[in-house]
């Protein structure tokens, strides 16, 4: 939604760039806590101005990652450089680096401007500057009228808000935000999206975002990392990551989407033709697969792809299946089907609500057709 | 929690075992009682919170009143050897005879005063060395590997196993003129002649600090181990380098564990007996001593108790600051 003024436009996509300088650089750094691999062997370059979603299921090293950035862990091996300085042995006062603390970290002794103004006195920062900004700031985050409550006194999302403006307020170079928005109400959460995005473009910052929220990092991400058991899985901007997946984990983690096994049973250099036995299906892929022939295979089909409908489409025999319709939720914009097919599995399928009311809807038990283009289904090998 | 628990004692008591209760409760004394007892604001929580009181009141409230009394009558030669308050000598009249002559006399006599103000002096020493003895030591074991933790906590209670008074003695035994720290130095060639510790100032600097340091560390320990070590990280991440942070952030956050160690100090030493007795010496004039030898020396128990009482006011206006200190550090957290 906030699509025109997604920062990669103005980026120029430096990452496609293999002359572009990054601003953090990331060389394969693994922590380890005893016997626990936390980060596993990650390299990661993230550039100027960018705003970097990691993204991935719970206790899977984003934090750490992050914790290692601004200086609160070393990694066990590799290096990290920032605007070019290795860190090693650097103490996190010295980095050119603030953090929003997923656990928020307020001073409980401090009111709210007293913790916002904090990083500024560390500065010596004019009192008059400091009282200034930190004013700006709480109003940006709409925390003016608490300015003088202590934290135990605010809600929970004040207090997200109170993180955020602390982490905000000395403008740094780099920024980590550890799960900045995510107690915050829908509209309050876009608009604070919205800020930060101006932020970036008026500061020139660089940004680290974790989240949970897929949808949060599909709007705000110059990129995505996708994070698995302490690997980043995949690399890329949110269309790459949600239309070119690379395995079944980053394929499933965003987004929904219903899974085929199958195998090879036709090739060319330019098509493919794949056997789901089990659900009694024939996939016809537009593009060659390097994969050796025989070996199993998984296409992915996201349920907004495919086709629903009582006729049966032109050709039957490939990209296409007969099923029963299980369940039907009506989600306002959407509805999403639940299809039982042949084989006994559910299929999702999602179909925009385009008429206020059809006149010969779909229903719970009919029989329908699934379909889907040549183009629609992702083929993955691991 | 049920209703029923809520209910005044006297309520219930009035709904107890149907048959026998309902008509007794109809009698006139009875009901008189019962409606007097269900109108008293009486409930299970006020029984429960009531027997410490009754402990309380039994065992220091009593005492307490009785020193009170003291307090105010006159000297005798005689067993007991104070007057009686009251008196019935005189046909038809009960005469009260309060002496507030022992008060006054503790005004005049500067003793008292330099008594007072000495005690006050030295456990205020006292608490303070003990605290910037005790900090560090608390610190240290709240950032320890939590594994050794309870080792360390064990190693800080640990000389309360063995009897008070023993320790004390031990003390003596180290300081003495030929005790082991001077035969030790001596041995060593350091010095000539013993340094003369015992019956100082300082023996008692040292049997104090060393008897209470342990109620120090452990109210500080507590709050130094309760806090959340993110906050620190945030400090840094801030800018501001761990000697700033633990000054900005750590000790104002610790301020209630140090109220609480210093007042726990604070107060007992205030009106230390032993200590001052076994290792102090005749320049060591504190309360406690002298309020013993009114008592026992001079037999003077109407002196001794008004030491007392005035002493316990010191206390409870001491006691009072420190409870508004320990709101205020409460509030600001
Ligand atoms: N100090 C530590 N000692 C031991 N294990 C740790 C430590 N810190 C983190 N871990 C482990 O490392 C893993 C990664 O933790 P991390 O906090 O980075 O997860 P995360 O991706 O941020 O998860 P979440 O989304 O739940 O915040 C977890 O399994 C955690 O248990
Ligand atoms: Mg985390």
């Amino acid at each position: 939604m906030h699509d025109g003024r997604k920062p990669e436009l103005a980026l120029d996509e430096p990452w496609r760039n293999p002359q572009a300088t990054p601003y953090i650089s990331i060389r394969n750094v693994t922590k380890r806590f005893g016997d626990f691999v936390a980060v596993n062997d990650v390299s990661l370059n993230v550039y100027r101005q960018e705003l970097f979603c990691l993204l991935g299921g719970s206790g899977c090293g984003k934090s750490t990652l992050l914790r290692m950035l601004a200086g609160f862990e070393e990694p066990s091996s590799g290096q990290i450089f920032i605007d070019g300085q290795d860190m090693a042995g650097i103490p996190p006062y010295s980095r050119p680096v603030n953090m929003m603390f997923q656990s928020y970290a307020l001073f409980p002794h401090m009111s709210v401007q007293d913790n916002v103004a904090f990083g500024l006195k560390q500065d010596r920062t004019p009192l008059k500057e400091i009282r200034e900004r930190v004013a700006a700031m709480l109003d940006l985050v709409k925390l003016s009228p608490f300015a003088k409550r202590k934290p135990h006194q605010l809600s929970g999302g004040q207090r997200q808000r109170v993180a955020l403006a602390r982490s905000l307020v000395k403008e740094p170079k780099l920024l980590l935000l550890d799960e900045p928005l995510g107690a915050l109400d829908r509209k309050l959460r876009e608009s604070t999206q919205f800020e930060l995005m101006n932020l970036q473009d008026k500061l020139g910052v660089t940004f680290i975002v974790v989240t949970h929220d897929q949808e949060e990092a599909m709007t705000l991400a110059s990129r995505i990392g996708v994070m698995n058991q302490g690997h980043i899985v995949q690399v890329g901007t949110p269309s790459e990551i949600y239309e070119f997946p690379v395995n079944r984990f980053v394929a499933d983690f965003i987004g929904t989407v219903n899974m085929f096994a199958g195998r090879i049973v036709d090739e060319d250099s330019n098509y493919v033709r794949i056997a789901a036995e089990a659900d009694g299906c024939t996939f016809f892929i537009d593009h060659g697969v390097s994969a050796s022939p025989n070996a199993q295979l998984w296409v992915a089909l996201r349920p907004e792809k495919i086709n629903i409908g009582r006729e049966a489409p032109a050709d039957t025999r490939e990209n296409c299946v007969q099923g029963v319709i299980d369940g039907i939720a009506y989600m306002g914009d959407v509805s999403v089907f639940n299809v039982k097919l042949a084989s006994g599995r559910m299929v999702k399928v999602t179909r925009p609500n385009l008429i206020r009311r059809e006149e010969d809807t779909l229903t719970w038990d009919d029989e329908v057709w699934l379909h889907w283009h040549p183009a629609s289904g992702v083929v993955l090998t691991s | 929690m049920s209703r029923g628990s809520q209910l005044p004692l006297g309520d219930r008591l009035a709904a107890g075992p149907r048959g026998l209760t309902s008509t007794l409760a109809q009698l006139p004394p009875l009901r008189l009682l019962l409606n007097a007892l269900a109108r008293l604001p009486l409930s299970g929580h006020h029984a429960v919170i009531g027997l410490p009181y009754l402990w309380l009141g039994l065992f220091f409230l009593v005492p307490f009143v009785i020193v009170l009394k003291i307090s105010f009558a006159d000297q005798l030669i005689a067993q007991p050897p104070y007057s009686s308050l009251v008196d019935l000598a005189t046909e038809g009249y009960i005469s009260l005879k309060l002496n507030i002559g022992n008060y006054t006399f503790l005004g005049s006599d500067p003793l008292y005063f330099n008594a007072y103000l000495k005690s006050v002096e030295i456990a205020f020493c006292s608490a303070l060395i003990c605290l910037v003895i005790g900090y560090p030591m608390a610190y240290a074991m709240a950032r320890s590997d939590p594994a050794w933790r309870g080792v360390l906590l064990m190693l800080v209670v640990l000389p309360f196993w063995t009897s008070f008074l023993l320790r004390v003695y031990a003390w003596i035994g180290l300081l003495n003129n030929n005790g082991i720290i001077n035969n030790v130095l001596i041995g060593l060639g350091l010095i000539q002649e013993p340094i003369v510790m015992m019956r100082t100032n300082f023996a008692v600097y040292v049997g104090i600090v060393y008897s209470y340091l342990p109620f120090m560390i452990l109210p500080l320990y507590s709050t130094l181990e309760k806090m959340d070590l993110t906050l620190l990280e945030a400090a840094e991440d801030l800018g501001c380098r761990p000697l700033k942070a633990f000054f900005t952030i750590t000790l104002p956050l610790s301020m209630p564990g140090v109220i609480a160690g210093f007042s726990l100090v604070f107060i007992p030493a205030l009106g230390e007996f032993v200590i001052p007795d076994l290792l102090g010496g005749t320049e060591t004039l504190m309360i406690g001593k002298v309020l013993w030898d009114e008592f026992f020396s001079n037999r003077a128990w109407p002196i001794a108790s008004a030491v007392a009482i005035a002493m316990l006011s010191l206390v409870v206006v001491i006691m009072a600051v420190q409870k508004m200190l320990a709101k205020h550090a409460e509030a600001s957290q």
